[in-house]
C-alpha cells in the first residue's frame, strides 16, 4: 500500500506497444470502445438526418420531384417525386436510427464508456471486454402491432423481422454494457470517490444504466413475440386468434417511456457539469440534483400508460397516468432552478460547451413545459398523434439530447484524441444551429395545434391543411439550412482530429479526475490510482486564491487521506 | 485473520477502492444482470397472464396436452442439479477440489438431461399437432379439440401454443446456456484446479445463474403445468 505515491503528479503516459488493429478495432479499452461508438453513431446521426430531409421535401414541397431524387430506384421515388410507401420507411427509419442508433449510443455508449472510468478514477472497465456491437435495420420506430406482425397487413416482411432481431442485439448490447456500467461505479472508485462526491455526469449514467437493466428486457421480450408471430405463426398480437394488439403498445411503451429517459438522463449529468465549469461556481443544490435524477428514474419507468390515452384505456387508470406523468414536472423543474442557480452570478465563460449546454437548459424548458400538456389526458386526446407531439419530442430530443452532446463533444474532445476543436467555428455552428432548429422545430406546434396530422405523406391533401402549407414550406427550408449548419460541425471535429491545437491537461481548467490526466489519455489511465479529496464542483474555492478552480485529486494541507487508500486490501 | 477475510481480499480488485457493495465484481454484475433477467421473463410471463385471462372462450386442461408426469421428474431433476450446485460450492469454499469435481459433474449431468427431455417433449407435442401456431389442422390433437373443446381448450388453442412454446422455450435456452458455461468452467477451470479456497468466483457466479434458472422454471411448472 505505500507504494501508492501521491497523485498530485501527473503520471506518464504508458508505453502501448500493441498494433493497429488491437488498439483500434479489437480493443477492450474503454476509452478506444467510446471512440468507436463515437464515429458509428455520428454516422447514423448524419444518416438519420438526410432521412429526415426527404421527408421534409416531401412535406414542404409535395409532389415536387426531389433534388436528387432520380438517383433513387422507382419503388422509392417516382420520376424524382417521393412515394407513399418510402415516405413511410423514411419516417419509421429516421425515429429508429435517431432513437436508437445516434442519440442512445451517442450518450450511453459514447460517455458511458468513455467517462465512467475517467471520472471515478478507475482502470478501467469491471468487464473489460463485455461489448456486442451492434446491427443494421430497415424499419419503424415504435411498430404498432398488428401491422407489424402481420406481413399480409405491412406488405413488409424480411424489413419487420431484421427490425426484431436487431433490437433483440441491441438490447442485449445495451443491458451488457449496463452491467458493466452499473458494476463499475458501485465497485471500482477511487479512494475518496464518495457517492455524493461522484461528478453529476456519473450519477446520471449510473441512474441511466439501472432503468436500461429495468426496461430493455422488456422491449426485448416484446421484440421476440413480434418476432415470432412474423416466423413461426403464433398469436400473440394477433386480434383474428385471441391475441391483444395492444399488449404491444403496453410492452413497448413499458421500454419506450423509460427509453425518453435514458436519452435525456445522461445529457442532463454532462450539462450540469459543462454548467459549473461555465459559470465557475459549485452546482448549486447538489444534492437535490441527485435526487431529482432518481425521482425523475422512478416515476419515468411508472408512467407508459400516458402514451395510449387514445387506446380506449380506462378513465380511472388514464387519471392515474395522468397524475404520476405531472408528478415528473416537479424533479425536472429542480433540475432546471439548480442550473439557473449554478449560472446566477457565476463567472460566466461561454465557451461552446457551456452555449450548448444553456441552449439545453432553454430548450429542455419549452420542451418539458409541452411534454405537460400531453401528460394531461384531455389535452391529449387533441394532440394525440399530430405535429404538436413531434414539435415535443424534437424540442426534448434535439433541443435537449443533442443540444447537450454538441457541448460534450468538444468538452471531451481534448481527452479523447489530445486536440481541441476550433472555438470560433463552434460557435459559428452553434448560433445557426440554435436559430435553424428553433425556425424548423417551434412552428410544429402551431401545425399541431391546428390539426396537423403526424406520419401523413401529403397535408395539402386536406383542404383545412392548406392554409399552413407555406409553414410547411418555411419549416422545411429552415431544415435544409439547420442540416447544412451540421457540415460546419463535422468539417470542424474532421479537421481538428488532425490538425486541432494540441491540448493540455486540463484546457477547460475543471476539477474533474480524468483532468489530471495527458490528453488524450493513456491506456490503462492512472500508473497509481488517484485519491480524491473533495467534490467535483469546487470551483471559486475560498482555500485556493491563485485560480479559481480546485481539482478532486489535489490534496491541500487540511485534507485527510480517504479511509479507504490505507485500507487493509492487499 | 480468520479463513474468511483472507478468502474476501483475494476476490476484490487488486488496487485501492472506495467501499463498494462488499462483493467482488463477478457476482455484482451476475445480480444486476439477473435483475434484468426478471425483467424479460416477467414480459413473457405477463404476456400469458394477460394473454390466458384476457380471452373468454375455455383454455386447454394442461394435463389433457401436455404430459404432466414427465415434466414433474424434469423438475425433480432441475431441483436436485441446485441441490448438487450448493454442494459444489460448498466443497470449493472448503478448498475441496475432488468434491467440487464431483459436484460439478453431477450437476451438468442433471441439467443436460433436463434439455433434453425437454426436446424430446416438444418434439412428441409436436407430432400430435401442438404447434406454436395451435392445433395442426387434421392433427390427433385437431380432432380430439372437436370432440371435446372445452377440455382441449379449441378456440384458445393458438395462444396456448404461443405462450407454451416461448415461456418454456427461452427457459429451455437459459439451461441450455448454463449447461455450456458449466461444462467449460469444468474444463478449463475445474479440472486443472484452477479454483481455490480463496478464489472460487467462477463457481459462485454461475451457481447464481443456475438458481435463477431453476426458480423460474419452478414458477413455469406451476403456471403451465398445473393450473
Amino acid at each position: 500500500m505505500t507504494s501508492v505515491a501521491a497523485t498530485a503528479r501527473v503520471p506518464h503516459a504508458h508505453h502501448d506497444d500493441r498494433s493497429f488493429i488491437r488498439k483500434y478495432i479489437f480493443s477492450t479499452d474503454h476509452k478506444i470502445i467510446g471512440i468507436q461508438f463515437l464515429f458509428v453513431s455520428l454516422f447514423f446521426l448524419l444518416l438519420g438526418g438526410l432521412l429526415a430531409m426527404q421527408m421534409r421535401w416531401q412535406l414542404g414541397f409535395p409532389g415536387k420531384p426531389m433534388p436528387g431524387g432520380g438517383l433513387l430506384p422507382e419503388t422509392m421515388a417516382a420520376n424524382g417525386v417521393i412515394l407513399p410507401e418510402y415516405y413511410v420507411q423514411l419516417v419509421s427509419m429516421h425515429g429508429t436510427f435517431m432513437v436508437f442508433f445516434a442519440i442512445m449510443p451517442l450518450l450511453v455508449g459514447v460517455y458511458a464508456n468513455f467517462l465512467i472510468p475517467l471520472k471515478i478514477g478507475a482502470h478501467d472497465m469491471a468487464f473489460a471486454s463485455l461489448f456486442v456491437p451492434e446491427g443494421a435495420i430497415r424499419s419503424g420506430w415504435t411498430n404498432y402491432a398488428p401491422l407489424s406482425a402481420r406481413p399480409d397487413l405491412s406488405g413488409v416482411t424480411t424489413g419487420q423481422i431484421l427490425w426484431c432481431v436487431s433490437i433483440v442485439v441491441l438490447g442485449l448490447s445495451s443491458v451488457m454494457g449496463s452491467v458493466n456500467y452499473i458494476t463499475t461505479i458501485i465497485n471500482h472508485r477511487a479512494p475518496g470517490m464518495t457517492w455524493f462526491r461522484m461528478p453529476l455526469s456519473v450519477w446520471a449514467l449510473f441512474i441511466t444504466a439501472i432503468l436500461a437493466v429495468l426496461a430493455l428486457p422488456v422491449l426485448q421480450g416484446a421484440a421476440i413475440l413480434l418476432l415470432f408471430d412474423q416466423t413461426i405463426g403464433t398469436h400473440f398480437f394477433d386480434p383474428v386468434a385471441g391475441g391483444q394488439a395492444l399488449l404491444w403498445q403496453h410492452l413497448f411503451w413499458f421500454f419506450g417511456h423509460p427509453e425518453v429517459y435514458i436519452l435525456i438522463l445522461p445529457a442532463m449529468g454532462m450539462v450540469s457539469d459543462m454548467i459549473a465549469n461555465g459559470s465557475r461556481k459549485p452546482i448549486f443544490g447538489y444534492h437535490s440534483m441527485v435526487f431529482a435524477i432518481i425521482g425523475i428514474a422512478f416515476l419515468g419507468w411508472l408512467v407508459w400508460g400516458h402514451h395510449m390515452f387514445m387506446s380506449g384505456m380506462n378513465p380511472t387508470l388514464g387519471s392515474s397516468f395522468m397524475v404520476s406523468t405531472l408528478v415528473i414536472a416537479v424533479p425536472s423543474a429542480v433540475k432546471v432552478f439548480n442550473w439557473m442557480g449554478t449560472m446566477w452570478r457565476g463567472n460566466l465563460r461561454f465557451h461552446v460547451p457551456m452555449l450548448n449546454a444553456v441552449a439545453f437548459v432553454a430548450m429542455f424548458v419549452i420542451g418539458g413545459l409541452s411534454g405537460i400538456y400531453m401528460a394531461a389526458t384531455p389535452v391529449d386526446m387533441f394532440i394525440h398523434d399530430g405535429y404538436f407531439i413531434v414539435a415535443h419530442l424534437h424540442y426534448v430530443l434535439f433541443g435537449g439530447s443533442l443540444f447537450a452532446l454538441f457541448g460534450a463533444i468538444p468538452y471531451w474532445f481534448p481527452k479523447m484524441f489530445g486536440r481541441m476543436m476550433s472555438e470560433r467555428w463552434g460557435k459559428v455552428h452553434f448560433w445557426l444551429t440554435f436559430v435553424f432548429y428553433n425556425f424548423t422545430f417551434f412552428p410544429m406546434h402551431i401545425l399541431g395545434m391546428a390539426g396537423h396530422m403526424r406520419r401523413i405523406y401529403d397535408p395539402t391533401q386536406y383542404e383545412f391543411l392548406k392554409p399552413y402549407q407555406p409553414m410547411n414550406e418555411f419549416i422545411s427550408v429552415s431544415a435544409f439550412l439547420l442540416f447544412a449548419t451540421q457540415l460546419i460541425f463535422f468539417v470542424n471535429f474532421w479537421w481538428s482530429l488532425f490538425k486541432g491545437k494540441k491540448a493540455d491537461l486540463n484546457p477547460w481548467q475543471d476539477n474533474g479526475l480524468e483532468w489530471s490526466l495527458p490528453s488524450p489519455a493513456p491506456h490503462g489511465n492512472w500508473e497509481t490510482v488517484p485519491r480524491v479529496y473533495r467534490g467535483p464542483y469546487e470551483f471559486s474555492s475560498p482555500e485556493v486564491s491563485d485560480r479559481d478552480y480546485l481539482p478532486q485529486h489535489e490534496k491541500r494541507p487540511t485534507d485527510r487521506e480517504p479511509a479507504s487508500a490505507t485500507a487493509p486490501a492487499h | 485473520m480468520t479463513h474468511a477475510t483472507a478468502t474476501v481480499d483475494l476476490m476484490r480488485p487488486p488496487f485501492p477502492a472506495e467501499p463498494g457493495a462488499g462483493v467482488y465484481s463477478n457476482k455484482l454484475g451476475m445480480w444486476v444482470f439477473l435483475a434484468s433477467d426478471v425483467m424479460f421473463f416477467t414480459a413473457l410471463i405477463g404476456t400469458y397472464i394477460i394473454l390466458r385471462f384476457g380471452v373468454s372462450e375455455p383454455w386447454a386442461k394442461p394435463n389433457a396436452v401436455l404430459n404432466v408426469p414427465l415434466t414433474a421428474f424434469n423438475t425433480f431433476l432441475l431441483i436436485c442439479s441446485s441441490v448438487s450446485m450448493v454442494k459444489a460450492f460448498a466443497a470449493i469454499s472448503q478448498g475441496d477440489q475432488r468434491g467440487l469435481r464431483l459436484w460439478l459433474l453431477l450437476t451438468i449431468l442433471a441439467g443436460a438431461p433436463f434439455v433434453s427431455v425437454q426436446v424430446v417433449e416438444y418434439i412428441k407435442l409436436v407430432g400430435h399437432g401442438f404447434t406454436p401456431a395451435g392445433y395442426r389442422e387434421g392433427s390427433l390433437l385437431a380432432e380430439h379439440a372437436v370432440s371435446d373443446a372445452v377440455k382441449y381448450g379449441a378456440a384458445t388453442s393458438g395462444l396456448y401454443g404461443s405462450t407454451f412454446f416461448t415461456m418454456t422455450g427461452f427457459h429451455g435456452f437459459h439451461v441450455t446456456c448454463g449447461v455450456i458455461s458449466m461444462t467449460y468452467l469444468y474444463l478449463t477451470k475445474v479440472l486443472p484446479g484452477k479454483y481455490s479456497r480463496q478464489d472460487y468466483r467462477g463457481i459462485e457466479t454461475i451457481g447464481l445463474y443456475w438458481h435463477f434458472v431453476d426458480l423460474v422454471w419452478i414458477i413455469l411448472f406451476t403456471i403451465v403445468y398445473l393450473i
